[in-house]
């Protein structure tokens, strides 16, 4: 069992994140994080989406998902060079005494503070899992008030996108089934 | 030109080629049927419940090519079509349902049957729509004709609320569809048909095992070319029956948990297994971990999500099978396999498999065999799911293509009446016989009704044993004779159909069985058989559930006998 990345390319249409999901549900799986939003072609979106289980589960239901109609192209990225990043916002409990001592940390990490109130500070931080945990875990003394995570986006990096935005290419990508 | 919504799906439908809608109507698909009546060409055939519409458009699709169509109310109209696109999806028939839903302002509001369909046939369509305005009425539906027959054919549904019908927009008929998500390959790999022609031209022992792809895609020619050029023995799936002819001297019929023991001991001995339009189900497989563990897998399919999903494969061809066969069949030489044959006559010899035992009492695989022998082979037979499916399956040589019609992947029982009706209408040349078992029957026989309205002529052969039969022989079987609920009684069948205005015969002893299929034959309209059978017999051969291809259970008397006849090996040590 591995953590592995899907990219997707679907139509932006009611009911394709229910079509997708339900392929991840109907065989048990737990999606870690979904993210979608508008990609560079009108019409379409780019999803990312994050699941743990075996390379062949994963595959098998890479292929399901690429049989969507609503899906134009869906790859796993997991083993090549990519780029992920993941947006967090953390309501921490501040005091006059903690506040200081909470904005150096939030400086290290390159975080900013977004929000600031009497009792709490907002603090928005980008950055791959690893680094919003470590964040997370050393603000996590301060008392946190509210987390909230967007899940991992990802793409490869430079050259080019194994999700090209050619629509006409044919739809079953070269990831050639082993011979 | 203003058309309604209604009037759009109509023209659709006739722009299809579509000439007969099964369905049934209710609230919120009536503005659709009250369109019907100016579009004279489309024969609607009303069934008695949803399931059968449903049932009899994937008959009458399998039967013709084309895409079958079903109308259905919202709520628990919607609703009871479910089993029936299910079967169609298991299956991958290419019908077109269409569901009147809810008026737009009261969708999402509980209103008066209403029920989200779409959402409840996400898992069991090919694709589905809810449309929300009736300007995108004639788009959505040639996308779901093109979507349900081309590539790995299934059911779309489109769902359309009542206001939707009533709403005047311009009409106009695109002429072409443009999914930029959905583009199925045809052609097969050049590089990976090469390697499938080496591996064929260097094969042993190589065999053929043929699905219901081969019929889908009308490879018959193809498939044959390969088989007698290369001299491959050819086995196939229960929905493969029919892709090649059963006479023919290469073929060594249906594998898999019912299929015929020499069968299954090729899959088992093969060196290389050629994998036509089918999909390893399990039935047909039996334990995974032991199919064909000897042979280099080639699999040719159109859904690339099939490749490696239950076997593993050696050299997976995407495309469809006529294309791919065409190309493959350049490549490959003209062989022998003497020693190949030779073995698989041995086991044919040793394993008869469907020799039937002797018995005073009227044996159900006997019945078959009649019905066979009184139609030539020149039926098309249409069955529901269960002990009698397995003797239609087994006991009739299906020579002409695409002649047995069958509900595999789900298992539906009361497919056989719905489906025969819709094989029927769609091939009306055609002799149809339905042989269905007293409980699949029992689940659909209001179709009756349907019979006589429509005036549809199909045979009807209930092999009648009292049982819910296969559950039953797995009682006797794996529970140790615990019949628990598998007693079933029935009405008078004869009475039954009369009641119906159908002619019908019960037929109890060997010698009446003849002469009541011919008296079926000469009637121009339906007729319905009773065949009451031996209660206890089974259907052998039997691969036993978990257990591998070859473990095959044999009919106990015929296997004493051939055991006595010669000494050969057991079937355990080969």
């Amino acid at each position: 069992m591995a953590k592995h990345t899907l990219v997707a390319l679907v139509a932006d249409k009611p009911g394709v994140l229910n079509r997708m999901a339900s392929l991840f549900r109907r065989r048990g799986f737990n999606i870690e994080s979904i993210a979608v939003g508008r990609s560079e072609i009108p019409d379409l979106s780019r999803m990312t989406i994050v699941v743990e289980g075996t390379t062949g589960m994963v595959e098998q239901v890479r292929k399901q998902l690429d049989k969507v109609v609503d899906v134009v192209r869906v790859s796993d990225i997991t083993d090549t060079d990519l780029v992920a990043r993941e947006l967090a916002l953390i309501k921490v409990r501040a005091t006059s005494a903690t506040r200081s001592e909470i904005m150096q940390i939030v400086d290290i990490f390159r975080a900013n503070i977004i929000d600031v109130a009497a009792d709490s500070l907002t603090v928005e931080v980008t950055g791959d899992e690893d680094k919003i945990d470590s964040l997370f875990n050393l603000l996590r003394g301060f008392g946190i008030k509210e987390l909230s995570r967007t899940g991992r986006i990802a793409m490869p990096r430079g050259g080019v996108s194994p999700l090209p935005a050619d629509k006409d290419s044919p739809k079953t990508r070269s990831k050639q089934p082993r011979t | 030109m203003k058309m309604t919504g209604g009037q759009i799906v109509c023209e659709g439908l006739i722009k299809e080629g579509v000439e007969v809608i099964f369905g049934i109507l209710g609230g919120a698909i009536l503005p659709l049927y009250d369109t019907l009546p100016r579009y004279p060409q489309l024969r609607h055939v009303l069934v008695r419940h949803e399931q059968c519409a449903a049932h009899a458009a994937d008959g009458y699709a399998r039967a013709t090519g084309k895409v079958g169509v079903c109308f259905a109310t919202s709520g628990p109209g919607a609703t009871n079509l479910v089993t029936g696109i299910a079967n169609a999806h298991l299956d991958s028939s290419p019908v077109v349902a269409i569901t009147g839903q809810v008026a737009r302002p009261f969708i999402g509001k509980d209103a008066f049957q209403e029920v989200d369909i779409t959402g409840i046939t996400l898992p069991i369509t090919k694709h589905n729509y809810l449309v929300l305005d009736a300007g995108s009425l004639a788009r959505t539906v040639k996308e779901a004709f093109y979507v349900a027959r081309t590539g790995r054919p299934g059911p779309v549904l489109i769902d359309i609320p009542r206001d939707v019908f009533i709403e005047e927009v311009e009409y106009h008929y695109p002429g072409r569809v443009d999914l930029a998500g959905y583009k199925p390959t045809l052609q097969g790999h050049p590089a990976q048909i090469k390697k499938a022609a080496k591996l064929i031209n260097e094969a042993r022992q190589p065999l053929i095992i043929a699905g219901r792809g081969v019929i889908i895609s009308g490879a018959y020619a193809e498939l044959k070319r390969l088989a007698e050029t290369a001299q491959i023995p050819v086995v196939t799936t229960l929905l493969g029956i029919g892709c090649f002819p059963e006479s023919h001297i290469l073929s060594f019929g249906m594998v898999g948990m019912h299929g015929m023991a020499y069968a299954n001991m090729a899959v088992n001995a093969a060196d290389v297994l050629i994998a036509i339009g089918m999909r390893f189900d399990d039935r047909a497989t039996a334990k995974v971990s032991a199919f064909a563990p000897h042979a280099k897998i080639i699999h040719i399919d159109i859904d690339p999500a099939e490749i490696g999903k239950n076997v593993r494969v050696d050299v997976p061809i995407v495309g469809d099978v006529k294309v791919v066969l065409g190309a493959l069949n350049k490549l490959i030489l003209s062989t022998q396999h003497v020693d190949w044959f030779t073995q698989l006559d041995d086991w044919r010899k040793e394993h008869p498999s469907i020799v039937i035992r002797e018995c005073d009492g009227l044996l159900p695989q006997y019945v078959v065999r009649q019905i066979y022998e009184v139609t030539r082979g020149e039926a098309t037979i249409v069955t529901g799911v269960g002990q009698h499916q397995m003797w239609a399956a087994q006991h009739y040589w299906y020579d002409r293509p695409n002649s047995l019609i069958s509900s595999g992947g789900l298992g539906t029982m009361g497919f056989g009446l719905p489906a025969a009706i819709g094989v029927k209408i769609g091939r009306p040349e055609e002799t149809v016989w339905c042989i269905d078992g007293d409980g699949s029957f029992q689940m659909t026989m209001h179709e009756l009704a349907t019979v006589v309205q429509e005036k549809v002529g199909v045979k009807i052969a209930i092999i009648d044993n009292g049982y819910l039969g296969m559950p039953r022989q797995w009682q006797e079987l794996l529970y140790s004779k615990r019949y628990v609920a598998s007693r079933l009684s029935g009405p008078d069948y004869v009475k039954l159909a009369e009641a119906y205005g159908i002619p019908a015969l019960k037929v109890k002893y060997k010698e009446e069985v003849a002469p009541a299929i011919e008296r079926a034959m000469a009637e121009p309209g339906p007729f319905l058989i009773d065949f009451v059978v031996e209660p206890e017999e089974n259907v052998y051969p039997m691969v036993p559930p978990g257990a591998a291809l070859v473990e095959v259970l044999e009919e106990p008397e015929i296997r004493a006998k051939v055991r006595s006849d010669s000494a050969k090996l057991p079937l355990s040590n080969i």
